[in-house]
């Protein structure tokens, strides 16, 4: 599906899309060529689309549109016209890059590298895989038990469960559109440890009794390996499907939250928020965080809002907290969890959870 | 007389799987059995980590994802 248009320019190559080793010298080699060159064409057209954004923009706030310079409703427009598109078109490459690494850490082989892990070193995995495993929340249950009665352990598997909604490809692509690439580092950073941490600090209080015990009677199944054998076209298959499925059910939430942005971002005078989610102000880490648990709003919609507030005064770490706890911590996925853990588990997963989350918004507002 | 049985829990993805596998066994007058399984033990007793999953005659085909019209028919063909 090369695209009809000219090269506007050849790219150092942005972080994503492929990274194969040079084609082996075989039939298959002018496939991988060509799979290899349009790769590029690509590419080049997105990074060219990326750097026309800006100018595009601006051209159709002030001429198209003629608004005037400095007025709310042009700061509101210019804003929204920027923000969407290079925001789905990092969506875009993001999910695409990261559906092609998903189809290398399959849960099933996720669980057989998880089976019978020391804890430490175990939770330092889990929490990785986490990141690169396909989850979604209506799966959470299936794989619980899966992790469970294949011998990995309680607090390994919670390390996994943590990290897996937190860090994910989403968010971290919004973080990087709308804050750059140390918020994003940090963000990803400190989810993984919060990860770690509250895993390690459930597998220590063994809490096997507050798991349902039908759950531990079921035998141990042995995964069916037969998605392994993937070749490359059914990667990036799995890359291109993921951006349909992915980037089409979020896009409505990405534009809804930089439109919400952009409102804050034309309207609400500076510093606004300064008092009520300010370093100052030391209620707001915990507030943003029992605020945040029950909430359930995707990475996409909450993110632009959140970008907004941290122009107008709020603290990154109160941001920082209250993001983690609306993406990682979510009333459906507690109640989908109810049907494997009794609620004095449920209670102290979201408890050790949140502490983390506490320590790390205040971390940042006491270190920035 | 295949056994199919159709893995979820009851997300979107499930039911959509659900749909489409019985919409193939019923264009191609398949000789099959579609079942719906939304119980937990029974998906993890059957080895299913992600759903929507499918299994015919008891062997796994594919979890995580919907399959397409395509996949179910090589399956079932």
């Amino acid at each position: 599906m090369d695209g009809p248009l000219a090269l506007p320019v050849l790219p150092p190559a942005p972080p994503g899309a492929e990274g194969q080793p040079a084609a082996t010298p075989n039939t298959a080699a002018p496939r991988r060529a060509r799979l290899i060159a349009s790769g590029l064409v690509l590419l080049a057209l997105w990074y060219g689309a990326y750097r026309g954004i800006a100018p595009l923009a601006d051209f159709l706030t002030y001429r198209f549109l003629p608004l005037t310079r400095e007025s709310h409703l042009a700061a509101a427009v210019a804003f929204f016209l920027y923000e969407v598109p290079k925001v789905l078109l990092l969506l875009v490459l993001v999910v695409f890059g990261v559906g092609v690494v998903r189809s290398f850490f399959t849960p099933e082989r996720t669980r057989r590298i998880l089976a019978g892990k020391r804890e430490s070193l175990g939770n330092l995995l889990a929490s990785l895989l986490g990141v690169v495993t396909p989850f979604c929340s209506c799966s959470a249950v299936p794989m619980f038990i899966g992790f469970v009665t294949a011998g990995v352990p309680l607090g390994v598997t919670f390390s996994f469960l943590v990290s897996a909604p937190m860090v994910n490809e989403v968010a971290l692509a919004l973080l990087f559109g709308l804050f750059g690439w140390k918020v994003a580092a940090l963000y990803a950073g400190t989810g993984l440890l919060v990860a770690f941490a509250s895993g390690w600090v459930i597998g220590r209080l063994k809490l096997e009794k507050w798991v349902e015990p039908w759950v531990y009677a079921i035998p141990a199944a042995e995964g069916d390996g037969s998605a392994d054998r993937l070749s490359w076209d059914d990667r990036i298959d799995a890359g291109t499907g993921a951006v349909r499925e992915i980037v089409g059910k979020v896009w409505p939430y990405v534009m809804a939250g930089i439109a919400v942005g952009a409102g804050i971002h034309g309207w609400v005078p500076t510093n606004f928020m300064a008092g009520v989610m300010g370093k100052q102000a030391w209620w707001s880490v915990p507030l943003a965080v029992l605020i945040g648990i029950p909430m359930y709003s995707n990475a996409a919609g909450i993110i632009p809002i959140v970008q907004a507030l941290l122009g107008k005064g709020a603290a990154l770490g109160t941001v920082l907290a209250f993001m983690m706890s609306v993406i990682g911590l979510s009333l459906p996925e507690m109640v989908i969890l109810r049907k494997v853990l009794k609620p004095a588990l449920l209670v102290t997963f979201a408890s050790i959870v949140g502490l983390g989350i506490l320590v790390v918004g205040y971390l940042f507002n006491l270190v920035l | 007389m295949k056994n199919v049985k159709v893995y979820g829990p009851g997300c979107q993805k499930c039911h959509l799987t659900e749909e489409r596998v019985r919409k193939v066994v019923k264009e191609g007058s398949l000789d099959a059995n579609v079942e719906k399984v939304s119980d937990f033990a029974e998906m993890a007793a059957a080895g299913v980590l992600s759903t929507p999953a499918v299994s015919v005659d008891g062997v796994v085909k594919m979890a995580g994802r919907v399959p397409t019209e395509d996949e179910i028919r090589a399956w079932l063909g």
